[in-house]
């Protein structure tokens, strides 16, 4: 029982970082961009974030650094596939490919380096509930952040005009260019916001799940995250749903390895990215759900004239 | 302010300068990393493009670097010149890599008599089936479940890496190899021909120049490669043509998979001479970029590999010689791929001075 | 006007907007009255789009002044012409297909409401003009002509004084014409001024009470339509007669296209299903099909192509063959060629050149016939020297990328290059879509003689004018299903008005298609 308890609580954290990114890119895509540069984005925050953390000794200036690092690394981005209009494929994998190399030579000097030893969050009484207290009430607080952007997430698309904008440049950008909106600055904030996110959830590997800078140590998060939208059909609870999944798919390798399953580790590892592949051919098998379900115009460049 | 121009017809200067350029931006960053970490920037570009081929021997492992490069853009450029984001071409070297190297343990194993020349076939065929097995699964899900194959493709390079480490950790680990993860080194014979009498090039490059031409023919020359781009730059035409673009997205995931395997094979049988969980050095990756700096045109990667193959070993020497971090060559290599989609930008537009006699409200 | 009219609502003194390959507007001066509905009239590449876009802050013209009520006025952008009261009803509507009406609208709208209160204004006003709309329903699951009910909703709700309307009656049929000039009408009653953008010289005629001529950028005419004819407004318009079209009776040969209840859902997201269509083409006779766009002619067209080879068997025959499942490059080397809607993206490869283009459908011809299927460059590129000859395409050459045509000499290309394949059957969709006028009626000529060599010809188009001009028999397609055909002589616009809408009454004495 205190087992399974356990096992809930590495599921939610393992997925937190998954889930934040996840709704940085859903909100990239609902405006009709794609960034295949979250890996890249999310290792520079992760170094930024550790050094910080690291320097400062405050996590929380961590997580700021790696917001920050996170949206300028996506405004990098944004100059380019939105402004110059260049391939966004192209462009994201510039990220990505760059990412790694500049966190990795930022990184060099943090290699091997430990955090300062991280306070305890328990909350009061909760915390100590049977089971439920080790299974949802004693985690980081980025955990209950997460959930909390989720549910923020559905009432800013569906509830405010500001979603509603954000939907109609997704769904068609001439059509809300036509009718006078910003669609490249509108693109552009988006764009940072969902950098920010991804940011902070690169943050959130360094500075609490691992908590150590190594290089390459987002270890395809990034990637499964753009597979997350797809899976969540670009809508923010699926994709928090879907984040809790992976976290659960990444732990069950630990959780096996640990009940002395004989399977090679190497094959273990494979599980996250074996089920990534698995999760896109089932929810991809419906063209007309995908088709019904994307922003229009994601993926397209738009020419304001 | 500056404002750009949509061009009636694609500036064939630029198509040109645009990599010229964007290299220049490159440099000129890299002279001001350099100076940031207190070091000689002349002494610093020297590492990257003049020690490369200084001499003799320099320059066969430039061309050993540049090989895996250019056989594996050149599949790739047909891959992106049909619109199919093969991003995992590193998965599909990885896997050329494990097949054709368990080909060679066998036959070392086994102690089958072979002879290089007669060898080098077989195990590049190898190396080109794994590569295009390991796309094909790609093309699947694309074509039967209409999955993301730049996700598939990617996931995919994770799968391999860790079937690679799984092998040299475990089944086929050298038992006398004091526990390091490695295969046994394969028997010379098994060894691709070297080209020159000094160095560790092989026939590979030989064979990478002859793949340029042939890729050219293709593309250029017969209806098939034709088929192929119209499809990638103009799905809709492609369809009122009657051009498959299931056809075209096997042909371009298998091709691409068969050279990035090809190039897998090269790299086990040539230099290495073993399997060991660092086949690779990124040059996957790497490729992708040169694809896009030499236009996704055959003969322009064959300049565009010896340039990155130039940026891999500046990398390598910078650590060696400055004391600057190796991950300097990925930083270069990202920032090179920036400049180059920015400058771009030129191919198709020009740049129009607009006099600030209205400023308009453009953040 | 007496002398103590009121200031006109909006004044353009001198106005100039070069691009660098050219001059959009040159010297355009105009003015119009409160409440007066005036139109701007000019054929296609005139420059009234460009103007228009001056007027709502979409584009900076380089010289000359405008005054709005008066006052010196140039919106910084549509969001700011909006708040000054000019409004603009586009030709490409500007809707968000996932979105319902009511959002659709209140994304137009810059005031702070709340969108409840958008829909009490959307209600309100369309019981005041007319204009049925319900607030809540997905705009995708509306009509054509509901749509740009919907865009003339977004332009009423902002209290507009001037509102301009861009070629607004491409999309609706006769009847629902009438609807909207009388809207316009009692719009302009309760003193909105109206511009109302058009090439329609009859439509000018009953509706506008002033008309500013535009050709080649310039001002060429400033007139009272009501006092004008046809042919002295196409005069200003294109600077001669219309030319006018040789007609030959048919000279009926064999049926050549033989479509049998062709039933076929569509694959496209919003699209139409296709429902029992039936009809014939003989060889020496051009059949019409006109139809509001998307009732099914896409899909139709798609079937008949072969782009879409999933119609059910025996439903698509050609000279007797089956052709329902093959693929395009089958249906060409039987004699069936097809020019597309759409020219650049679909027709032609928009950065290849004309000579390269020209493989995209003549592959048969200029590749090698053997499994290499090799490529010559050379009889490409002879072959565009012919066709730009022999269809007079202005165009850099052979060599020039097919986007850096215009859009009448690119169409001009498509049409040669599939006519001089020497096809038994052509189809051919919009044949002169924003096309001007001398190359609509080179495109036209070109066709009649096609006609009259004993090709089958069968065309797709929105332009009534334009099928009762070429055709001779029409067929209507409404909501995927299509009408009896009708011989064009015993037609009248009124007729096929009513049948666009979808009432036609039973089949007309079913011909026999079979010789």
């Amino acid at each position: 029982m205190n087992e399974l308890a356990l096992l809930i609580a590495a599921m939610l954290s393992a997925g937190t970082p998954l889930a934040i990114a996840t709704l940085g890119l859903l909100i990239n895509e609902r405006v009709g961009v794609v960034n295949l540069g979250a890996e890249g984005m999310m290792l520079i925050a992760a170094v930024c974030g550790f050094a910080v953390a690291f320097v400062t000794g405050n996590q929380w200036l961590g997580f700021l650094a790696g917001a920050v690092a996170g949206a300028c690394a996506a405004a990098l981005f944004g100059l380019l596939a939105v402004w110059l209009n260049t391939n966004q494929y192209a462009t994201g994998l510039a990220l990505t490919l760059f990412g790694g190399g500049l966190s990795a030579f930022i990184g060099i000097e943090f290699v091997g380096k430990k955090l300062a030893e991280q306070p305890k969050y328990d909350w009061p009484w909760l915390s100590d509930l049977p089971f439920l207290g080790t299974a949802f009430f004693k985690h980081h607080p980025m955990v209950y952040l997460a959930i909390f952007l989720a549910v923020a997430m559905v009432y800013l698309l569906y509830k405010t005009r500001l979603g509603l904008v954000l939907r109609a440049v997704g769904e068609s950008p001439d059509s809300a260019h036509a009718l006078g909106y910003r669609v490249r600055l509108i693109r552009l904030f988006a764009l940072m916001a969902g950098g920010a996110l991804c940011g902070v959830a690169g943050a959130y590997l360094s500075v609490v799940y691992a908590p150590l800078w190594v290089e390459g140590m987002t270890a395809g998060r990034g990637w499964i995250a753009l597979a997350l939208t797809v899976f969540a059909t670009w809508r923010p609870l699926r994709a928090l749903m879907g984040a809790y999944l992976f976290g659960g798919v990444t732990m069950l390798q630990l959780y096996l390895q640990g009940e002395g399953v004989q399977i090679p580790a190497q094959f273990m590892s494979m599980l996250p990215y074996l089920a990534t592949i698995v999760v896109l051919v089932l929810i991809s098998r419906n063209p007309t759900w995908i088709r019904t379900n994307m922003p229009a115009s994601l993926g397209k460049p738009f020419y304001p004239t | 302010m500056i404002r750009l121009e949509p061009r009636p017809q694609p500036s064939i200067l630029w198509t040109y300068a645009s990599p010229a350029l964007a290299l220049a931006i490159t440099v000129f960053v890299a002279v001001f990393i350099f100076i940031a970490f207190g070091k000689d920037p002349v002494r610093g570009l020297s590492i990257f493009f003049w020690e490369p081929i200084k001499s003799p021997y320099a320059l066969t492992e430039l061309i050993l670097k540049a090989t895996p490069l250019m056989v594996i853009a050149l599949g790739l450029i047909l891959s992106f010149r049909a619109n199919v984001w093969n991003i995992g071409a590193e998965g599909q070297f990885l896997l050329g890599a494990i097949v054709a190297g368990g080909l060679a343990v066998w036959v070392t194993e086994n102690q089958i008599a072979t002879q290089r020349w007669a060898f080098a076939p077989i195990v590049l065929l190898a190396g080109a089936v794994g590569g295009a097995l390991w796309a094909s699964i790609a093309a699947l899900c694309k074509d039967k479940f209409n999955a993301n194959e730049i996700l598939v493709t990617l996931m995919l390079v994770y799968v391999a890496n860790l079937l690679l480490s799984y092998l040299v950790f475990g089944p086929w680990k050298d038992p006398k190899g004091f526990n390091f993860p490695q295969s046994i080194r394969f028997s010379d014979d098994t060894l691709l021909p070297r080209l020159f009498a000094t160095g560790r090039a092989h026939v590979g490059f030989a064979l990478s120049i002859l793949l340029s031409a042939l890729m050219w023919i293709f593309m250029f020359r017969m209806l098939r490669g034709y088929q192929l781009q119209v499809g990638g730059i103009a799905p809709l035409a492609a369809r009122y043509a009657g051009f498959s673009s299931r056809g075209a997205l096997w042909t371009a995931l298998l091709v691409s998979g068969a050279f990035a395997g090809m190039a897998g094979a090269m790299e086990v049988a040539g230099p290495m001479g073993q399997l060991t969980p660092y086949v690779s050095n990124g040059y996957g990756f790497t490729a992708i970029i040169v694809a896009f700096v030499g236009r996704l045109h055959p003969v322009g990667v064959v300049f565009a590999a010896f340039l990155l193959s130039m940026f891999l070993i500046g990398g390598e020497l910078s650590q060696s010689r400055l004391g600057l971090p190796s991950a300097l060559s990925g930083v270069f290599q990202g920032l090179l791929l920036f400049a180059l989609l920015t400058c771009d930008t030129l191919v198709n537009n020009r740049i129009r001075w607009v006099g600030a006699k209205k400023s308009e409200a453009h953040a | 006007m007496s002398a103590t009219a009121p200031p006109p609502r909006l004044a353009l003194r001198h106005i100039t907007k070069r691009y660098p390959s050219v001059v959009a507007n040159e010297d355009v001066s105009l003015s119009v009255a409160p409440g007066e509905i005036h139109a701007v009239l000019g054929e296609n590449g005139a420059g009234k789009s460009t103007l228009m876009k001056i007027i709502y802050g979409a584009v900076k013209p380089d010289s000359g002044e405008m005054l709005f009520e008066g006052r010196p006025f140039f919106a910084k952008n549509p969001r700011d012409a909006r708040a000054h009261g000019i409004s603009m009803v586009f030709q490409h509507f500007s809707l968000f297909d996932t979105l319902s009406v009511a959002e659709n609208i209140w994304l137009g709208l810059d005031q702070s409401i709340r969108l409840d209160q958008v829909r009490e204004q959307i209600a309100a006003t369309a019981e005041k003009f007319g204009l049925p709309l319900e607030a809540d329903r997905p705009v995708h699951t509306l009509s054509v002509g509901e749509r740009q009910r919907v865009e003339i909703m977004r332009s009423l709700l902002t209290q507009p004084k001037l509102l301009i309307l861009d070629e607004p009656t491409s999309v609706l049929t006769p009847q629902a014409v009438e609807k909207l000039f009388a809207t316009l009408r009692q719009l302009a009653a309760s003193g909105c001024s109206i511009l109302y953008i058009s090439h329609k010289l009859d439509e000018i005629r009953s509706l506008c009470t002033n008309c500013t001529v535009l050709r080649g950028g310039r001002v060429t005419g400033k007139v009272d339509p009501r006092e004008e004819s046809n042919a002295s407004l196409s005069r200003l318009m294109i600077g001669a007669e219309p030319p006018l079209l040789l007609h030959r009776d048919a000279k009926l040969g064999a049926v050549a296209l033989d479509v049998k209840q062709l039933t076929l859902k569509s694959d496209a997201m919003f699209g139409t299903n296709l429902d029992h269509i039936s009809l014939h083409v003989r060889e020496g006779e051009i059949v019409g099909i006109a139809g509001v766009s998307g009732n099914g002619q896409q899909e139709l067209l798609a079937a008949l192509s072969g782009e879409n080879p999933r119609a059910p068997s025996q439903s698509v025959q050609l000279f007797g063959a089956d052709i329902a499942s093959a693929p395009p490059n089958r249906r060409r080397s039987l004699g069936l060629f097809f020019v597309p809607e759409e020219r650049l993206g679909r027709g032609a490869v928009p950065v290849h050149s004309l000579a390269m283009n020209n493989l995209l459908t003549r592959h048969h011809e200029l590749a090698s016939r053997n499994a290499l299927a090799w490529v010559s460059p050379a009889r490409s590129r002879s072959l565009a020297k012919d066709i730009i000859a022999r269809f007079n395409v202005k165009a850099g050459g052979d060599s020039a990328a097919a986007k850096s045509l215009s859009g009448g000499n690119l169409q001009k290309y498509i049409v040669g290059r599939e006519i001089s394949a020497k096809p038994k059957v052509l189809i051919v969709a919009q044949p002169t879509w924003g096309v001007d006028v001398g190359a609509a009626a080179q495109i036209r000529a070109e066709l009649l003689k096609l006609r009259d060599e004993g090709c089958a010809v069968l065309v797709v188009s929105e332009e009534l004018e334009e099928l009762f001009e070429l055709c001779d028999r029409m067929h209507v397609i409404a909501k995927g299903k299509l009408s009896p055909s009708i011989a064009t002589r015993d037609a009248s616009v009124e007729l096929i008005g009513e049948w666009m809408s979808g009432l036609w009454t039973t089949p007309v004495a079913a011909e026999s298609t079979t010789a």
